[in-house]
């Protein structure tokens, strides 16, 4: 085991981001033209990353799987944004926003960078209002901000329920533009299947056009993942149909540690589960929490429609257990909270595996406000109820018309029912303060590293990371590398070492339509995403995660005996891309579990049935397991822990408490 | 077995833009109203991969109705029978048992087929490269609330800022028409303090690059708007006919 140097800068903690400024190496203009950048991803990190750079001078290349950069799933992030700018006046500030980020993670998250991260967290928001972002606003023309979970103050910034959207727009303008400018190549349909090391260094990487399935060899100076979590290992989640691993994973057998693997988040509020048919669930945004309440009946399997069960015979289990942050908790109390009361048999619906988030108190409480606002003195029930579903509508609107899609049921009458899902993975590529993996050259942003949210992550901070990551650190620490690479000339990728990589890719996908088997990619896929809810989910213990890696290693098997491939490698064939990906699932899921059976203690996502307080809170061992897991890739289900000790410098570790 | 409605499928199925294509008829059974279309037609590819035929190709990826990547051209209509909504948040509850369903791709020059129901949209793509940004680097912006924005304008820029690129628009137009998507960016930018100085730059470049591409001219029959799956309102052509002529009429 080797120790970890994360490279944190001198100096006090609110010095070190400035300093480091200061001191990094530069590269001159000219040089910068003569250096390669690849970058892979296309969503907030991705785009943010390649138009700053690209406007910095560098030559830029961007590769996505989706046929065009505006559909990376960062599009798909609802709630907002956070920010410490204090436009309410209600007391943030950079410390603060820090603060509640090191807390909500559990303190399982590095000082340093998290820090950073709220430094440039007010940066982010100016850029894009000056990209033309169109946030919403109050009447007197300035910002508006809502509160999010693990918070008192309000300092979220957002776009209806459409924030990802909007915030990813801008990015992708931005990139456009440099794209229009030739600054930046662009290859859409295009997925990462390796990278290419030379004498340790990343030096490029191999990707299949998707469309003609040939297989391409890129070279760059520097190559940075921009892509994503890898959420879909459980199947079911809120991610994209297409959102994977393969790219981080190809990285991790190349040389890159992976950390913390099995911090995933589980968002409470999803639309539940239909039936088999699944192929993905819907988040409804955690911005539905400073509205909604969160509710079950008092009584065991309540027959009763919501609507007809008394206001005393309601649980509102979030407001009695957390007064103090109510159903603003972080996300993985919210979740195991619902879980809990479904389990102990106070879920609602058919499948009895769903809470009430209910909009009623809301809307009366909007509709009298609206009243007073207009000067109506006698307002009929009707017209309040009226005015406040316009109210509630202004707010929510996009989100209670997907509801309405996807259950034909609508949420302005009922109370939404809702339940956990697999959402955002905390866990990835393990990073230096550079944003630099352990293969020197190679760097990982936004959802793919792992840095900045420790073992749970607060909402609306998702957007934050990415776009500080590429807007704001990555044109800095990029420097520090490439500073010393000016002297390398590109490389030929007719060279060995390129020719060798692209063969490896080629064998690969030869093996996998060569086997010929009887079952789809997605019966394999629904097995794995079935036993890592199960085992490796909201809650984990010894014997199942033991289990668990049984299961996946027969499966992982079975896989590479029996799985069908229809169709030619020559031509578009999303078969074979997803096979590609479930394969790579297959060993991540195995890592996860292992990542999950290590770490004995319970930590903001990560929840082992052992270690509990008698109220059922997460119970961390801060003397055995204050440290990042950094996993090495050693050979098929062989890996080595590497740790880098968490030291908290500036923050007094406590026992988390939302009550 | 989850449901009760069987269906007839006729589905267009071209091998690559090179070869000709042509509609092939498949049976489902067994659908549930639960399911969203695209599941429908996972169900219907599950088989077709297990009976060794090659599945139906259809671009899709958030499944939420936002990454604007799902393109289907149902029964005649863009996203199918129902308004204000994408194909893969359309749900089989809107489909009757015993129905006839026809699918097929976005039909217009300048988005030529792939694979069966995929198409190729990059026309978008360079629509935007020509102008839809306002040109700010990284890192030189002031205070975000140094330049207050009237709230109704903002709204507006937001209405049109909700487009997702489908291109719903060209297919449901009879010219194959790209001016809603190219007005809505340009109407958004218009609308606010920031996108002002370039302007007319702006308009000029976005719409010759969209004539450049192959798409048609207005109908004026407003089939875009209703078929829109965002609700991105008409009058933005107007707008954008405005931008485009004032900066036309006074350039130097």
């Amino acid at each position: 085991m080797t120790k970890l140097d994360a490279k944190i800068p001198e100096g006090s903690l609110a010095e070190k981001w400035t300093k480091y400024r200061s001191s990094v190496s530069l590269v001159n203009p000219a040089n910068k033209r003569n250096l390669e950048v690849v970058i892979v991803g296309s969503g907030l990190a991705g785009a943010s990353a390649a138009a700053s750079l690209a406007e910095l001078g560098y030559k830029v290349k961007v590769f996505c799987f989706q046929d065009s950069p505006r559909r990376a799933h960062s599009i798909a992030a609802q709630g907002g944004i956070n920010a410490a700018k204090n436009y309410q006046n209600d007391g943030d500030s950079t410390f603060r926003l820090f603060y509640d980020t090191i807390k909500g993670g559990d303190y399982r998250a590095r000082e340093a960078n998290v820090h950073r991260l709220a430094e440039v967290s007010s940066n982010i928001i100016d850029q894009c209002v000056a990209q033309g972002v169109p946030f919403a606003r109050e009447y007197g023309g300035l910002l508006s901000n809502r509160s999010f979970g693990g918070t008192q103050v309000q300092r979220t910034f957002y776009a209806a329920g459409q924030t990802g959207q909007q915030l990813l727009l801008g990015a992708y303008s931005a990139l456009q533009r440099q794209v229009g400018m030739g600054n930046v190549e662009l290859f859409t349909r295009h997925e990462m299947l390796d990278v290419v090391v030379v004498d340790g260094k990343a030096r490029g990487i191999i990707a299949r056009d998707l469309v003609s399935g040939e297989l391409e060899r890129h070279f760059g100076h520097a190559v940075l993942l921009c892509t994503g979590g890898y959420g879909n290992v459980f199947y079911l989640s809120t991610n994209a149909m297409g959102s994977n691993v393969t790219a981080a994973w190809k990285a991790h057998k190349k040389g890159a540690y992976f950390a913390n693997p099995c911090y995933t988040q589980i968002h409470p509020t999803c639309i539940p589960v239909s039936g088999d048919h699944q192929s993905k669930l819907t988040l409804m945004s955690e911005s539905l929490r400073n509205d909604g309440r969160i509710w079950v009946p008092k009584k065991k399997d309540d027959p009763r429609k919501a609507n007809e069960i008394p206001e005393d015979e309601r649980d509102y289990y979030l407001e009695r257990r957390y007064p103090a942050f109510g159903n603003l908790v972080p996300r993985d109390i919210a979740s195991r909270a619902a879980k809990e009361r479904c389990d102990a048999g106070y879920g609602v619906g058919t499948s009895k595996m769903a809470v009430y988030l209910d909009f009623a108190a809301a809307i009366i409480r909007y509709g009298k406000a609206e009243a007073n606002k207009r000067n109506i003195h006698h307002a009929s029930d009707e017209e309040i109820q009226l005015m406040g579903k316009e109210v509630v509508n202004e707010k929510y609107g996009n989100l209670f018309d997907m509801y309405k899609q996807i259950t034909g049921e609508d949420p302005y009458e009922l109370p939404m029912r809702i339940y956990p899902a697999v959402h955002y993975t905390m866990g990835g590529l393990w990073v230096d303060y550079n944003l630099m993996t352990t293969v020197p050259g190679l760097y990982a942003l936004g959802e793919a590293n792992f840095s900045d949210h420790g073992a749970n992550r607060l909402g609306a901070s998702a957007l934050m990371q990415g776009l500080a990551d590429g807007y704001f650190v990555i044109p800095y620490t990029i420097g520090a590398y490439l500073a010393s690479e000016i002297r390398t000339p590109a490389l030929s990728t007719d060279s060995e070492v390129f020719v060798n990589a692209e063969k490896a890719v080629k064998e690969q996908i030869d093996k996998l339509m060569n086997i010929r088997g009887t079952k789809s990619v997605d019966y394999f896929h629904k097995k794995l995403g079935l036993i890592m809810w199960d085992q490796c989910g909201m809650a984990r213990n010894e014997a199942g995660l033991k289990m668990a890696i049984a299961d996946i290693q027969a499966l992982r098997k079975e896989f590479w005996s029996d799985v069908r491939i229809p169709g030619e490698a020559n031509n578009l064939n999303p078969e074979l891309e997803k096979a590609g990906r479930v394969a790579d699932f297959l060993e991540l899921g195995e890592l996860m579990c292992k990542d999950a059976l290590d770490r004995q203690e319970s930590c903001g996502g990560h929840f082992r049935e052992e270690y509990q307080t008698e109220d059922g809170e997460a119970l961390r061992d801060d003397e055995k397991f204050a440290y990042v897991a950094a996993w090495e890739f050693k050979g098929e289900s062989q890996f080595e822990l590497h740790k880098e000790e968490l030291k908290f410098e500036n923050i007094k570790i406590a026992q988390r408490s939302y009550k | 077995m989850e449901g009760n409605l069987n269906l007839t499928l006729k589905i267009w199925r071209q091998k690559n833009a090179q070869t000709a294509g042509k509609f092939e008829t498949y049976q489902v059974s067994g659908i549930s109203e639960d399911m969203s279309f695209l599941e429908m037609i996972d169900v219907l590819n599950n088989r077709l991969i297990e009976e060794g035929d090659d599945p139906v190709a259809f671009d899709h990826d958030c499944r939420e109705g936002i990454c604007g990547m799902c393109s289907m051209y149902i029964n005649g209509r863009p996203h199918g029978p129902n308004k204000g909504v994408t194909t893969c948040q359309l749900h089989m509850r809107s489909f009757s048992d015993g129905q006839t369903i026809t699918i097929e791709p976005w039909r217009a020059e300048a988005f030529p087929v792939i694979k069966d129901l995929v198409v190729n949209r990059s026309a978008f793509d360079r629509i935007i490269a020509a102008g839809g940004f306002i040109s700010v680097n990284t890192g030189n912006a002031q205070d975000a609330n140094s330049l207050p924005i009237p709230k109704d304008d903002a709204d507006e820029a937001f209405a049109a800022a909700a487009c997702i690129g489908c291109g719903a628009c060209v297919a449901a137009c009879k010219n194959a028409s790209a001016m809603l998507f190219t007005s809505a960016k340009i109407s958004q930018l218009a609308l606010l303090p920031q996108g002002q100085a370039e302007r007319s730059k702006r308009a000029e470049a976005m719409v010759a690059q969209m004539d450049e591409e192959g798409f048609g001219a207005c109908s004026n029959t407003g089939a875009c708007e209703a078929e829109c799956p965002k609700g991105i309102s008409i009058e933005n052509i107007a707008r954008m006919n405005r931008e485009y002529f004032s900066s036309v009429f006074t350039s130097k």
